[in-house]
């Protein structure tokens, strides 16, 4: 176990210890599953694994898995706003078909690299613009629990009516036309502007041309997509674990007790409110890119209700949970035809609501944990019930008291 | 005004119960012992007037009980002083300053806590996660540590650090609400029915505990409690609360014998 292995000193050099130790105080705690080194040996061989899926399964399948990479920060934009702080939001989609509508009229305005990372920066803002604006009317409305569900859906069915009604000419903005019901086609890859002298560096890395084109195809958008996820996902994890995340889990379990604690709930909510905004952002914008098109059945109830689901099943009180829900299930659905893949999906959610109410995820690492104390205490005979015999529970106490 | 300012010479009128600092001399933040004081405070909801022209006070390093029949507007009282509740009419000093219109948690900022008549724990979390909420406000490194573990000791909870709340018995999850509370380090710490369903072993464990805050690390507290036997152990002074307004302010034992009270204590009227 890392936290001992860190915490004797004696079996690994000093600066590993620190390294060890820094991980721990950044990425471990009570509010997400695994924080052990078998945790992160699994995670490291999973993403090794996906990262050469474009090699071993060619560049169309990993440009087909890729929106279901892209999905997985819809999914875990939700886990944070409602996993963690509390907030059930239907309007995800909404700033997800936002900033996708952004990027598509800025960068089909502005074709050129540069003009696609504005594309890019510009419309995350946009999406989080919009949560800014109704999370504030929400939270200092005095709008509490199930209103804010029913609002952020309303909002995002008449954007679906909107958006709908957008064709024709006068709905064009420069190069980009709307499209109304249709949607609007031809938006461009995402593009990194590389100078040419940067380009000259990277040549014997592969690097040819300038700018990077991060195209479905070649599955550079699919390894793209990947890191960028990784990088969310530690960063969340970061996040949830400080004492901002505790806030946050503080204000889900019982807001009036947080307030007396003598912090601003209000300020809170919106902050994360705002921040899963820009995210569910993000994942618009990489949905854009990725079918170079975005139409108003993004703000469909189903599509509304996709993530909600996605993220009920993996265990919405967890980013790994939000995480696997979000990928495992828009994965099987897109392979399941038809009108099955909404019977199964639904089943799967009355299976999970009934039986695991706190979602897949917790529930085996559950299993796992019971398994793998079971297993100890057999071999060495400790008594029952000692802390220590609890991974999660001692690396929290080593760690983070 | 300048009569009361003219009586205000000393002691001898802190001493004196029934003579209050008047807002003009609290605004102005002149030396004074009141820690808080209301003055006509009014709350209605709707046709109902839950608080009536309350005029309240606690020095600093008090232990003042509230008592008073179902109604009788206590939690009312307090929700309004820790901003819960905006009030109708009237006005909150708190340490010379007017913090009537100040927000909830900016009171909480300048020292006033509260436990809730329901006991509120974090539920999911465990014990020590609970206790870190209001401990990380203000501490860090070895020192938060320091406060989050002496809270969970004072809590009698050493040993269940792991445990999440829900798992707790009523009477521990009383006793952790209140380490919680007190674990912001406040001056003023608001205790609603603190024993409410509790044995009298874990009666007495509390009333000890609120004994040695008050004396000890000088809080003063307000505590509103039914039971007479547990004020008497822990309380100085006890303000009776009926029909929205104080109704009488004595030390524990006239209120006990006072038929008045009695009378509104078992329905009368």
């Amino acid at each position: 176990m890392a936290a001992e292995t860190a915490g004797s000193g004696s079996a690994l050099p000093r600066p590993v210890v620190a390294v060890v130790r820094a991980w721990q105080r950044i990425f471990h705690g009570p509010n997400t599953i695994g924080n052990s080194w078998q945790f992160w040996a699994g995670f490291a061989l999973a993403v090794a694994a996906l990262f050469s899926y474009p090699v071993l399964a060619g560049g169309y399948q990993a440009s087909r898995f890729a929106l279901f990479i892209v999905y997985a920060f819809l999914g875990l934009s939700l886990s944070v706003v409602w996993g963690y702080a509390g907030i059930l939001s239907f309007g995800q989609v909404a700033f997800f078909g936002v900033s996708g509508y952004t990027f598509g009229v800025v960068a089909l305005n502005f074709d050129t690299p540069f003009g696609i990372l504005g594309a890019f920066a510009g419309a995350v803002v946009a999406g989080a613009a919009l949560s800014f604006v109704l999370g504030y009317f929400m939270f200092y409305g005095g709008v509490r629990d199930v209103y804010v569900t029913i609002i952020t859906l309303v909002v995002t069915l008449v954007l679906e009516t909107f958006m709908s009604q957008t064709a024709g000419d006068e709905w064009t903005i420069g190069a980009a036309p709307l499209g109304g019901f249709n949607g609007m086609p031809g938006i461009p890859e995402l593009a990194v502007p590389v100078p040419g002298l940067l380009v000259q560096l990277l040549g014997p890395l592969g690097v040819e041309s300038a700018p990077i084109v991060l195209g479905a195809g070649d599955g550079t958008f699919y390894r793209f997509a990947l890191a960028l996820l990784v990088l969310t996902y530690l960063g969340l994890r970061a996040l949830v674990n400080s004492d901002y995340g505790r806030v946050m889990v503080a204000v889900r379990e019982d807001e009036d007790r947080t307030r007396m604690f003598g912090y601003d709930v209000e300020r809170v909510k919106l902050a994360v409110f705002t921040f899963g905004g820009a995210l569910a952002g993000l994942a618009g914008v990489l949905y854009a890119a990725w079918g170079n098109y975005v139409s108003p059945g993004v703000y469909a109830l189903t599509f509304a209700s996709l993530p909600v689901i996605w993220v009920s099943v993996g265990g919405r009180k967890s980013l790994l949970g939000a995480l696997v829900g979000s990928i495992a299930l828009a994965f099987a659905s897109n392979s399941l035809v038809g009108e099955w893949a909404f019977v199964i999906i639904g089943a799967l959610l009355l299976v999970v609501v009934l039986f695991l109410p706190r979602g897949f995820v917790p529930a085996v690492r559950d299993m796992a944990l019971f398994a793998w104390r079971t297993a100890r205490r057999y071999r060495s005979g400790e008594p029952e019930g000692s802390v220590s015999e609890n991974p999660e529970a001692a690396a929290d106490a080593e760690v983070t008291d | 005004m300048s009569d009361a300012e003219s009586t205000d010479t000393g002691d001898d009128t802190r001493m004196d119960p029934n003579i209050r600092q008047t807002p003009a001399e609290l605004a102005t933040g002149d030396r004074t012992d009141t820690l808080l004081q209301t003055e006509d405070l009014v709350k209605r909801f709707g046709g109902f007037t839950a608080t009536d022209s309350v005029d309240f006070s606690v020095d600093e390093g008090e232990l003042r009980c509230l008592i008073g029949p179902n109604g009788a507007g206590k939690s009312t009282l307090l929700k309004l002083i820790t901003g819960t509740h905006a009030p109708s009419e009237g006005s909150i000093y708190y340490d010379g300053t007017d913090i009537t219109d100040f927000q909830p948690e900016d009171r909480i900022k300048r020292g006033i806590s509260m436990k809730f008549q329901v006991p509120s724990v974090y539920g999911e979390l465990s014990v020590r996660e609970n206790v870190r909420l209001p401990v990380q406000r203000f501490a860090d490194g070895d020192e938060r540590r320091r406060l989050v573990r002496e809270a969970i000791e004072d809590a009698g909870l050493a040993g269940k650090e792991d445990v999440p709340a829900d798992q707790l018995s009523h009477g521990e999850q009383q006793q952790l609400e209140i380490g919680m509370a007190a674990a912001l380090d406040p001056d003023l710490l608001l205790l609603d029915e603190p024993v409410a369903g509790l044995s009298v072993e874990e009666r007495r464990e509390i009333a000890d505990r609120i004994t040695r805050l008050n004396e000890e690390e000088g809080i003063a507290f307000v505590v509103i409690e039914h039971d007479t036997d547990f004020v008497a152990e822990i309380a100085d002074e006890v303000t009776v609360l009926h029909q929205g307004d104080v109704f009488r302010e004595a030390p524990i034992e006239d209120i006990e014998s006072d038929p008045e009270v009695q009378r509104i204590y078992l329905g009368g009227e």
